[in-house]
């Protein structure tokens, strides 16, 4: 418990220097819990699995914007517009998962750094698909989705028929704050709760224990694996989908690139570990996160006279909290090794 | 038939495939008018450019620390050494000889601490690594802000403080070792005094591997149970092979900046590690095994399609082709070798 304690340190001192009014951060960390929140969820599953944090979320997110891109090629807005484009990306975020967990199963024991490469590689496939192939190959009805030559999208895409639609479902008229997302975040958490009671779920929890036990009591290791991977990744098509109708526009090749780094950010803060992730630390981690992120370049103004040093906090933040808690682990996983090997030596001892 | 199921074993898949596209490429290229010499003395300069960093994996590799994904510490270092030459405002050699031996110390002393690191997550050490590197470069981007240079040159013009983003070398050591001894052979430019560099540091880690210490260094890496009943000390060994990995990183981006002609601060070192991975796995060494031969073949392979598949690319269709061809390939060799068997040639 003592990384969310820290960072709330931070982030009071942070919030006294930026100067900024208690109601705007309210208002604010209302919008980016329930744009975040399901993202940050999709990564529970995995790591759960013992597949560890699973940057290939990122991979997710495309398949979300895919499903973006849909909609907004076929003009559906508003709230149908939103669960249309949901609906459109689970196949994708199968297919996607699937194959992430094909290539994670040949990379055991390396499943955080394979699925960040794996990450960097699917964002070279993605550009290939949306600037080259589009307008060549895959046709696209919506010309003023694509740059002037007809042939790859716009690096913006106005998202102004489904902006906000799912923020304001249902709740719109009561209140501007994003009730619905917040339900919506609140049955993920829920599904996922329930789901590891389930069998699939009991198998996917002895995994993440003990891989070798698994296999042994029967349970196909490989298969549970991909499962796990592919439920994330659908999360993560719909946390993206959210994600942006809130803000609004959708930037072609770049919304998808950080999601990783701030939603494992994000997790970690919260308390999480490799090992072990909650919703409730999901829930405080994104808090916390987003927090740093309003106030510290309004902290880094009027502390160093410099907001971008506020920036590059918040993105040393961001990459150090995962790089102290990959150091966290790895250690007590050697440790664990050693203190097998002595007992194993001292077994052989007596035996002798 | 044998002979030529041997070679293409030999050879390997993913080299294959890569020369076959890069052949490909340059036939096109000259198809297309573009000029043949000057495609060759990219590729020469880019190899040279490039070749150090990609030896900065051969140690860690051999000591069983696997592809260090963290040369953004070396890397740090070796601005700093070239930072601190330029406030001095020297030029020429003085400049690069002060470079070195301000990044030098730096970067071992930065090396020693790292491998610290390393003995304690081993098993772990291309996770954390990455990660690791990733936290230093923005933490460094305060660092650049907040720095205590004065020189006109390099802070921003405006309020004196904060270095710049891209700062030219043209009054420091700017294509030094580019220009010395540099000859033009049928309209190729050599540059002697940047290849000669390369081979003096290719060869001091050939012969350090050759040494007594070089060889337990590699029994370290083979096999950590083995050498300890060997009775080597394997911790004091990587974290010999972290510190010349970190050295040579140091090394590697004072050479590349000398011949790109700018110093590159903020983000620009957060992906450094990448393509020198994959131009060493593209050579053929493995997550086990590296050699200075699989740094030859595959720095030129891999700085060669990218120097020539960029024209040809922008000739054929618009221009960010190039970038996603980097992307993919760099990537996909990484996550091949990810996914071998460990001691399987990727």
């Amino acid at each position: 418990m003592i990384v969310p304690i820290v960072f709330m340190a931070i982030c009071a001192i942070g919030f006294y220097y930026s100067g900024l009014t208690f109601d705007f951060i309210f208002d604010e960390m209302f919008f980016r819990l329930s744009r975040n929140l399901v993202l940050v969820a999709s990564l529970i599953i995995p790591v759960i699995s013992g597949l560890g944090l699973n940057f290939g979320i990122v991979i997710g997110a495309m398949a979300g914007q895919i499903g973006l891109l849909f909609i907004i090629n076929y003009g559906i807005g508003g709230m149908t517009g939103i669960v249309v484009a949901m609906i459109v990306s689970i196949p994708f975020a199968i297919l996607f998962g699937y194959l992430v967990g094909l290539v994670l199963n040949r990379a055991k024991g390396k499943e955080m750094i394979t699925s960040m490469i794996l990450g960097f590689f699917a964002n070279g496939i993605y550009q290939l698909v949306f600037i080259i192939l589009v307008g060549r190959i895959i046709p696209f009805s919506n010309k003023s989705m694509m740059v002037n030559s007809g042939q790859g999208l716009k690096n913006t895409i106005d998202l102004l028929s489904i902006r906000k639609a799912f923020d304001n479902f249902i709740f719109g008229g009561m209140t501007r704050l994003p009730i619905a997302p917040l339900i919506f975040s609140g049955i993920i958490f829920l599904f996922i709760f329930l789901f590891f009671k389930t069998k699939l779920g009991q198998d996917m929890r002895a995994i993440g224990q003990n891989m070798q036990i698994a296999s042994v009591a029967g349970i196909d290791v490989d298969k549970t694996r991909i499962k796990a991977i592919v439920i994330s990744t659908v999360l993560a098509a719909w946390g993206q989908i959210i994600y942006l109708q809130n803000l609004g526009t959708f930037n072609t090749y770049t919304n998808h690139e950080q999601v990783g780094l701030f939603s494992v950010a994000a997790l970690l803060i919260g308390g999480a570990s490799v090992e072990k992730a909650t919703w409730k630390e999901a829930v405080i981690g994104t808090l916390l996160f987003h927090l740093l992120f309003i106030v510290s370049p309004l902290a880094g103004q009027n502390l160093m006279g410099d907001a971008q040093i506020g920036e590059y906090f918040r993105v040393f933040v961001a990459y150090g909290v995962i790089g102290f808690a990959l150091i966290l682990h790895a250690m007590e996983k050697r440790n664990q090794i050693e203190k097998m090997d002595r007992l194993n030596f001292e077994d052989n001892k007596a035996a002798n | 038939m044998e002979i030529i199921k041997n070679l293409y074993k030999k050879i390997g898949f993913p080299r294959l495939i890569i020369t076959v596209f890069l052949i490909m490429f340059l036939i096109s290229a000259v198809g297309l008018g573009l000029s043949l010499p000057d495609l060759l003395t990219d590729i020469i300069n880019r190899f040279g450019m490039n070749a150090i960093m990609v030896l900065a994996m051969v140690p860690t590799i051999q000591a069983g620390t696997g592809i260090n994904l963290n040369l953004a510490l070396g890397v740090i270092f070796g601005l700093i050494g070239a930072l601190v030459s330029m406030e001095m405002g020297l030029q020429g050699w003085n400049s690069m000889i002060v470079a070195f031996s301000i990044a030098i110390p730096l970067a071992i002393i930065a090396g020693y601490l790292y491998g610290l690191l390393m003995n304690r997550i081993k098993g772990q050490e291309m996770t954390v690594g990455n990660y690791f590197g990733f936290s230093i470069v923005s933490l460094m981007c305060i660092f650049w802000l907040i720095a205590p240079f004065k020189n006109e040159s390099l802070v921003w013009a405006m309020g004196g403080k904060g270095l710049r983003v891209t700062l030219t070398l043209e009054d420091s050591f700017g294509s030094l070792l580019n220009d010395f001894l540099a000859f033009k052979i049928a309209g190729v430019k050599i540059p002697t005094g940047l290849l000669l560099f390369f081979a003096i540091c290719a060869g001091l880690v050939y012969l350090f591997t050759n040494t007594k210490t070089g060889t337990a260094l590699r029994v370290s890496g083979s096999g950590e149970k083995f050498a300890v009943s060997n009775g080597l000390n394997v911790d004091k060994y990587r974290i010999l092979s972290v510190i010349i990995s970190t050295v040579l990183a140091a090394i590697g981006i004072i050479i590349y900046s000398q011949a790109f002609g700018f110093l590159q601060l903020y983000n620009a070192p957060l992906y450094v590690s990448m393509p020198a991975a994959a131009s060493i796995l593209i050579g053929g060494a493995t997550l086990k095994k590296a050699t200075i031969t699989h740094v030859i073949i595959g720095t030129f392979l891999f700085q060669g399609l990218l120097v020539v598949a960029l024209p040809v690319i922008n000739i054929v269709s618009e221009g960010s082709m190039a970038e996603i061809i980097r992307i993919t390939i760099s990537n996909g060799i990484i996550l091949y070798a990810l996914t071998r068997k460990a001691g399987d040639t990727a």
